[in-house]
């Protein structure tokens, strides 16, 4: 088995008495799809901002290549190659398309704080800028704010935005959520792509992309994993399909 | 020609005749105008500096009049009894430690937000009041009338004669073209852009890999250090410090003249210097109140012209052949 790029041991994250992510152990592996399901309130946006560095975990450990990093600011995560995108968008509305990708990219150049220089300078810059725009199907000189974008197309940028860092590791929060089929349908392929050459955490409602795409599937319920393993095992495990797929009047 | 991804904002003409309008005018020979003009135009830097804070970097300080004061006592305290202070030193000098303030006050506020940060910064800067108000060092309430301008000589030659109030004119336009420049520049750099993109949403910012701590600290520093600028020419204008230039009422005046002119373009925070002075000085001139018709004119502007003097432009267009409204 090789060694997982990113690795949580028994992490844990209480809000007062609640414990909204409990003793939470998973690898993520280049070149697997590891999708996170759950119903809603399962823990799910919470664990990834542990990950993330959004919030600060109560307990455990998060390791990246065998570096505990559960202390590291989120810059720095991002900087050691983690990539998120967020479940509720949040991208710069009063910039433009393209502007938002390129600072995303520009995150990467090694003298951000040069002031003699001019923005559009930087050849690596305006190449990722375009690629990720690109990849997520956006127009790659888009001028219109982000704040006139439709909900599907901001969540596109947003996507594109994470791809913008090159990150090794991609933490996606529901990137499917608001889009139009079309949109979705071009985002998964996106992900089939960039499944080989990444590690990704993917938490997602439609369970068709999810059954799909996903090489392994770890359940969530009330911040506990009730079950992690391959999609068959999932599909076929009764605690599942009583905790959460079954249980069709619980969620939409 | 607009770059990708960025609008065409840039008034290239508009900027240029305002500075012929300025640099012509000393042709028109009133003492009176031209030292106020050069009043406003280093007001302008000032209201400009706070503007990197404000506009670009959305950090509003309540406390910018400190640097604005030291760079103005730096040029008091250094100016010996007896002889002029020079000019190459002490400018680098006063530049130098409005910066070094900025920087060890940021190093504490940059980490707090909104109004925290307003608290924060108003609260160093009282500290600086009193350190001038209440010290020996600083003089105390009374201030310091420096015996002499500061000599600007190479060799034998005085390149600046400060004597002379053109040439403090001078001195103060070409400032505040420099100023204006550096910061227009700044904008389109790396480092600009990420100061836009921290106003818009640090925590993106912060999970996209910025150092939004470092970004923040630089600009404050950058802020004072430009600040410092214009405190050390307003010396240098008037031979005179005390230490209400350091006083929340400045502060509060320039963070206006921002609000007056629009945030985040640089051009507007000098138009709002401009238009803070006009307005000044028309009431001055009709009431006792005058204060009363500042405030209450600038609300109403605030109201009704929300995106500041910078926005009107674009508004008469957009009334006149129609297009998009700021």
């Amino acid at each position: 088995m090789s060694q997982p790029i990113l690795a949580t041991r028994g992490l844990t994250r209480r809000f007062g008495g609640l414990v909204a992510v409990g003793d939470v152990s998973l690898e993520l592996h280049k070149g697997r799809l590891h999708a996170l399901l759950g119903p809603n309130g399962a823990g799910k946006s919470t664990f990834i901002n542990l990950l993330s560095g959004e919030l600060e975990p109560s307990g455990g450990s998060i390791t990246l290549r065998g570096e505990e990093i559960s202390r590291w600011t989120p810059d720095r995560r991002s900087r050691a190659g983690l990539g998120r995108s967020y479940q509720r968008t949040s991208v710069f509305l009063d910039l433009t398309v393209h502007e938002n990708c390129r600072l995303a990219a520009q995150s990467r150049l090694p003298r951000g704080w040069n002031v003699l220089q001019n923005a559009y300078a930087s050849f690596s810059v305006r190449e990722a800028t375009q690629a990720s725009l690109e990849a997520a199907g956006l127009p790659v000189h888009d001028l219109r704010l982000a704040s006139a974008l439709s909900h599907g197309e901001r969540r596109q940028l947003e996507i594109a935005m994470v791809l913008a860092t090159r990150p090794e590791v991609l933490l996606l929060d529901e990137p499917l959520a608001g889009m139009g089929s079309e949109e979705a349908i071009r985002i998964i392929e996106l992900l089939r792509t960039l499944a080989p050459s990444h590690a990704i955490l993917l938490v997602e409602h439609d369970m068709d992309a999810v059954f799909a795409l996903a090489d392994v599937i770890t359940v969530m319920v009330n911040g506990q994993v009730l079950e992690s393993g391959p999609p068959d095992q999932i599909r076929q495990s009764p605690a599942v399909r009583r905790a959460y797929l079954g249980d069709e009047e619980g969620h939409r | 020609m607009a770059l990708p991804g960025e609008p065409a904002t840039r008034r290239p003409w508009a900027i240029l005749a305002a500075g012929l309008a300025l640099a012509l005018f000393p042709l028109l020979d009133s003492p009176f105008y031209l030292e106020l003009i050069t009043k406003v135009m280093i007001l302008a830097i000032f209201a400009m500096s706070l503007d990197l804070l404000v506009g670009i970097t959305g950090l509003v300080s309540l406390g910018h009049a400190a640097y604005f004061g030291i760079g103005a006592y730096v040029l008091a305290l250094r100016t010996p009894r007896y002889d002029p202070a020079s000019f190459w030193t002490t400018l680098p000098l006063a530049v130098g430690l409005s910066a070094l303030a900025a920087f060890l006050v940021g190093i504490f506020v940059v980490r707090v937000k909104s109004t925290y940060f307003i608290m924060a910064t108003l609260a160093f800067a009282q500290m600086f009041y009193f350190l001038f108000h209440d010290t020996e060092f600083g003089r105390g309430s009374d201030g310091i009338t420096m015996n002499f301008k500061p000599a600007a000589a190479i060799g034998d030659l005085q390149v600046f004669d400060f004597g002379n109030p053109r040439t403090t004119y001078f001195v103060a336009l070409g400032a505040l073209a420099l100023v204006l420049g550096f910061l227009r520049f700044l904008l389109g750099s790396p480092f600009g852009r990420a100061l836009r993109g921290i106003k818009a949403n640090e925590q993106r910012m912060r999970s996209l890999g910025f150092r939004t701590y470092h970004y923040k600290l630089a600009s404050f520093t950058l802020a004072g250090a430009l600040a410092g600028l214009a405190g050390y020419l307003s010396a240098l204008q008037y031979g005179y410090v005390n230490p209400e230039l350091l006083s929340w009422h400045q502060s509060g005046n320039v963070l206006l003249m921002v609000i007056l002119g629009g945030p985040g373009t640089f051009t507007g925070a000098a138009l709002g210097a401009f238009g803070f002075a006009l307005l000044q000085e028309v009431f001055q001139a009709a009431t006792l109140r005058w204060q009363l018709l500042l405030g209450a004119t600038i609300v109403l502007l605030v109201l009704f012209v929300p995106g500041g003097l910078a926005s009107l432009r674009a508004r008469f267009r957009a009334a006149l052949v129609g297009g998009p409204r700021p």
